[in-house]
């Protein structure tokens, strides 16, 4: 057996299990959209939000469960009145944006610790919720994922021009008519609905990984926003993908298997931007012709 | 008053009236009232904190006052309601340089409110871009990242991304501070240029000499208003004094006014230029 038939054999075996299946299309679908959303969250310079948020979303999973609604409903309420908080705390400079994602996601994830402690005879399994567990994705996550995953490419392309004005310079945008307090509730609402059906695949705890390394990666790499949208969302899934892969043969912890594939990649981007491409350049340049000097370091 | 001839209409451009600005407990701007003619071209000075800043953002609808009326083009300016047509160009300072931004798509965002939910800018719209920075000497700058510009560029890419929306009140936030003088007189030209064809103007600085020179208004703030008129009659040592509460000296030097620093250190014998004129 050659080489290629080798690859095609360890690609294609893992497909014949639906439990895998469903894993690598949910691991697909959820990290090009962390990569997509991230891009967002980078560029405000709010990765602590993906983070914090994370934890924050597990206070309301805990009471979701607890009082019996419906896990989505809970939790997305829950993670998207959290996201409006720390914005909206942010942005009135009442406190630090630091501050206020430390104070609100660790409150909120220390209510759903507190239910927990109070409820001794609580059996609700919540480490999957901590620590993701991608092999266990039902039909009904599957769906939950794709219809999150729809919605959010749908809003991102409808309003992708009030996006990045709002991430430029959000100040001069509602100069110029963007409703920036929408635009904040959007993107809001957004995260806190990627990071409950993102929870399953990596875990409350390595979220802000999905969410962080792919769009620096992206960033790394292009000067240009649509391009690292699509490099991010590229990553992302490319990342997902081989993490669930390499998590299946490797007998890896799936959502760590993911984010350490991010950072591998993140590790060769680097060397690339930093190393290889500066070499690339001068070579490709005729002689005589020096860079322009850049006026701010790079990212 | 040495005014451009498009101000020759008297209905006013903007107008405070009362106007008390305050951020929490610390009041900012004083019972300001204000009116500038359509087509006029004014100076905001005053010293740091003196509410210059937030005199722009009032008009802009981005701070709220808390006593007084505040009217645009005719229109009272409300909470959350910026006016239309107001061009904006911020303080080159604020601006995050290492956004993945480039020059057309900074230009473009100032289309965003007649572009309205469509995704991807219209032919026309990359028309109008096209031919806004042909005429302010960005056109083969167009895909470049906005870092890789000089200071000038950058100041006329912002200034670029103000004119696309066809405004008729432009104000720009210290559009000469940290550039060289050949970029400040070029963006000074530029901006009498879109005066004389009726564009009102109103920027803030702190280079009081560059107002002297380039400016036919000026307004004196330091959280009220000292004085407002034109250079020649705003410019004296007391209502500079008392604007900037420190000692300033104003001469005359071959028709032009300048201004100077009493107090400031003087250089030393051997740092003198020769043949210093007086």
């Amino acid at each position: 057996m050659n080489l290629m038939e080798e690859l095609w054999r360890l690609l294609i075996e893992p497909l014949t299990f639906g439990f895998l299946q469903r894993a690598l299309l949910g691991a697909l679908l959820v990290g090009a959209m962390c990569g997509l959303v991230g891009v967002y969250v980078v560029l405000r310079r709010m990765s602590y939000i993906g983070h914090g948020l994370s934890y924050a979303i597990f206070g309301g999973a805990v009471v979701s469960t607890v009082l019996q609604i419906n896990f989505y409903l809970g939790a997305t309420a829950w993670g998207f009145l959290a996201a409006l908080l720390i914005i909206w705390t942010s942005r009135k400079r009442i406190v630090g944006a630091d501050a206020a994602i430390g104070i609100i996601t660790t409150a909120s994830f220390a209510i759903g610790v507190i239910v927990i402690s109070v409820l001794r005879d609580f059996r609700a399994d919540f480490d999957a919720a901590l620590f993701g567990n991608i092999l266990s994705i039902r039909e009904g996550d599957l769906i939950a994922i794709v219809a999150v995953a729809g919605v959010i490419a749908v809003l991102v392309f409808v309003a992708y021009k009030q996006l990045l004005f709002t991430a430029f310079d959000p100040e001069v945008a509602g100069i110029y008519g963007v409703r920036t307090g929408w635009i904040d509730a959007l993107f809001a609402l957004m995260l806190a609905a990627l990071i409950i059906v993102a929870m399953q695949v990596v875990g409350v705890t390595l979220i802000a990984a999905s969410l962080i390394t792919p769009p620096t990666i992206a960033r790394l790499l292009t000067n240009s926003f649509p391009r690292m949208m699509l490099i991010s969302t590229l990553v992302g899934a490319f990342g997902g993908v081989v993490g669930v892969y390499a998590s299946w043969y490797l007998d890896w912890a799936t959502g760590a298997t993911i984010v350490m594939t991010h950072a591998s990649l993140f590790v060769i981007a680097l060397v690339y931007s930093n190393l290889l491409r500066p070499r690339l350049l001068q070579r490709a340049r005729p002689t005589g012709e020096r860079p322009a000097p850049a006026k701010a370091p790079p990212p | 008053m040495s005014q451009s001839p498009a101000a020759s209409t008297l209905q006013p451009i903007v107008s405070l009236h009362g106007v008390t600005v305050a951020y929490g407990r610390t009041t900012v701007l004083h019972d300001v009232s204000l009116t500038l003619p359509k087509g006029s071209f004014t100076g905001l000075v005053g010293p740091s904190g003196s509410g210059k800043t937030t005199l722009l953002r009032t008009l802009m609808g981005q701070v709220v006052p808390v006593r007084g009326q505040v009217r645009v083009n005719g229109t009272t300016v409300g909470s959350g309601s910026p006016p239309s047509r107001i061009g904006y160009v911020p303080q080159l300072e604020t601006v995050d340089w290492n956004f993945p931004v480039t020059v057309e798509q900074v230009v473009l965002m100032g289309r965003i409110r007649s572009m309205g939910w469509q995704p991807w800018p219209s032919v026309a719209d990359r028309a109008l871009m096209g031919a806004l920075l042909e005429r302010l000497g960005l056109a083969t700058l167009a895909r470049n990242h906005i870092r890789e510009l000089s200071g000038g560029q950058q100041q006329r890419v912002f200034l670029a991304r103000a004119l696309i929306s066809n405004p008729w009140l432009l104000l720009l936030d210290e559009p000469t501070s940290g550039v060289d003088v050949k970029t400040r007189n070029d963006v000074m030209a530029l901006l009498h240029e879109l005066n004389q064809q009726g564009m009102s103007i109103i920027l803030t600085t702190h280079d009081l000499n560059s107002i002297a020179a380039h400016l036919p208004q000026v307004v004196c703030i330091n959280g009220r208003v000292v004085a407002h008129g034109r250079p020649d009659d705003v410019f004296s040592p007391q209502i500079l004094s008392e604007t900037y509460r420190a000692p300033l000296e104003v001469i005359r030097h071959q028709g032009h006014l300048v201004v100077i620093e009493r107090d400031a250190p003087q250089p030393s014998p051997a740092q003198q230029p020769v043949g210093s004129s007086q």
